[in-house]
């Protein structure tokens, strides 16, 4: 039975989205009979009312867009010189021994404590922002990168030297096609680490787009419109991420 | 030709004969690295500070390790962190038991923890705050959030992974739940169960660390924002060492016990 029911396209989806509505009326009801203080978790319906207000009187197109911004241009510098990073090292194999390990050390070190430092460096600006969301997606975009590359199957770098490939021919039309699907596996990595950084420093530091916008609901103690602004920027997180994924399939050439 | 002088090198060379240029390189990296860092620091090119000479760096580091009430913000913040590991870890663990073990509950559940994962969880501070007040709760339920998800997705995976045959043995053996989860589960799937924590471990130290930084009067997130706020920036680099050498020992230690593991299981 649970099996055919597992098996069905629909029923579990369904069965989910039901459980979380069904959890959002008893929230709701506790909340009315007194037994979860309102003034700690403000009703379903009171976060859902609040929406409209929050998209209206706090500017959340153009906070949306700035926090947008923010995210393209890091995702521009993390795509260019993760990317360039990951060929050098595979280009010059002395120099990927040699760093390989610290690359992925720096890829496991929890680099968004550097924000205060960055604070001092790059002032309280959007170019903090940018620059904190460029350095959390670098390394995993110059490891995939290289392991894309490295990858790339003996036979077909044999037929570009049996074609008398010049090395230029031999990257552009062998070793980055072949890696490319690899590459947007660490892209996707790289921006989603960029986008999750960029929006915990805007919250952090109180400045920019929709970060800031849950930092100051949460200072005028704006119960409603803080859950509804988290939940907003959880909604836009989830479509960046649905989007994300559905290019890297788009992009993965069918084997 | 340079290419195929590249592409044979790795298999070709024996390790002792790369060693020794790899090394060089190495310190001619580091060489490079600490010269023009002591020249921007004696230029005067950025403010004053900013990039402090090593020699200052270093003397914070020795003070900051010196000092008696660096290891009460330390332990402190280790004491959060490991109760976060425990909320979060455990329920991880029992909750992508569950999801693992049952392809309904995986479809019906799973996507919500699969794309809430990546979100970023700081944001969620405002609400902790409200739930468990300013002091150290609500930098445990920061970090317990942020090792849950990587737990629960990797627990989940490691279940589904598991060899039919071994969880066949448990029910021919009429093993209850218990029985099935601690003989046959977590042994089956020790690897991924590691995983998950070495990666539950490194983003509950980034969610404690980050609330630490937003409001807090003790923690290392405190000493590094008391840090920044009287522009002590020796001690704020020295700070960030030691926390980088932390928690990139921390995650090489678990990924090592994870190795072994796989080594004694092959």
């Amino acid at each position: 039975m649970t099996a055919a029911l597992a098996g069905n396209r629909y029923v579990p989806a369904a069965i989910g989205t039901g459980s979380l509505v069904v959890l959002l009326a008893l929230i709701e009801l506790l909340i009315r009979i007194g037994l979860i203080n309102r003034f700690i978790v403000p009703m379903p319906s009171e976060i859902i009312a609040a929406f409209p207000r929050v998209i209206t009187e706090e500017n959340v197109l153009q906070r949306f867009l700035l926090t947008a911004g923010e995210a393209f241009s890091a995702s521009i510098l993390v795509t260019l010189f993760g990317v360039a990073g990951g060929v050098l090292l595979y280009r010059y194999y002395l120099l990927r021994l040699a760093t390989e390990t610290w690359v992925a050390a720096v890829a496991a070190a929890p680099l968004v404590l550097m924000y205060p430092l960055y604070l001092v460096i790059f002032g309280r600006s959007a170019l903090t922002i940018v620059m904190m969301g460029f350095t959390a997606g670098l390394a995993p975009i110059i490891l995939k990168t290289l392991e894309g590359l490295t990858a790339t199957r003996r036979v077909l770098i044999n037929v570009g030297r049996s074609f008398n490939l010049t090395p230029s021919q031999q990257f552009w039309k062998i070793l980055f096609p072949a890696a490319l699907p690899t590459i947007f596996v660490g892209l996707r990595l790289g921006l989603i680490f960029a986008l999750i950084n960029i929006v915990g420093v805007e919250f952090l530091i109180n400045f920019g787009g929709l970060g800031q916008l849950i930092n100051e609901l949460a200072e005028r103690y704006d119960l409603a419109g803080t859950y509804a602004a988290i939940c907003f920027v959880i909604l836009v997180s989830i479509c960046v991420f649905i989007l994300m994924e559905r290019l890297e399939r788009w992009l993965r050439p069918v084997d | 030709m340079a290419e195929t002088g590249r592409l044979t090198l790795p298999a070709a060379r024996p390790l002792g004969l790369r060693l020794r240029p790899v090394t060089a390189l190495r310190i001619a990296i580091i060489v490079a690295i600490v010269v023009v860092w002591e020249a921007v620091s004696a230029s005067g090119l950025l403010y004053r500070d900013v990039v402090p000479s090593l020699v200052a760096i270093g003397k914070a580091l020795y003070l900051t390790l010196r000092d008696a009430s660096f290891y009460f913000h330390l332990a402190i913040t280790a004491y959060e962190i490991g109760i976060a590991m425990v909320i979060g870890g455990l329920s991880g663990l029992a909750v992508g038991i569950l999801l693992g073990g049952s392809k309904f509950l995986s479809r019906a559940f799973e996507s919500f923890l699969y794309y809430l994962g990546p979100c970023p969880k700081i944001i969620f501070f405002p609400i902790m705050i409200m739930w468990f007040g300013v002091g150290p709760g609500s930098k445990v339920a920061m970090g317990a959030i942020s090792c849950f998800f990587p737990v629960a997705l990797n627990v989940a995976g490691g279940m589904r992974e598991i060899d039919k045959v071994l969880i066949r043995v448990g029910r021919s053996f009429r093993a209850n739940t218990w029985q099935m989860v601690t003989k046959i589960y977590l042994p089956a799937m020790r690897h991924p169960v590691i995983n998950g924590v070495r990666l539950g471990l490194g983003v509950a130290l980034i969610g404690t660390l980050l609330a630490e930084t937003k409001l807090s009067n003790r923690g290392i997130g405190f000493l590094v924002i008391q840090a920044y706020s009287i522009f002590n920036m020796p001690q704020m680099y020295a700070l960030l060492i030691i926390l980088f050498v932390i928690a990139i020992g921390a995650n090489t230690v678990i990924g090592r016990l994870g190795g072994l593991d796989a080594l004694k299981r092959s």
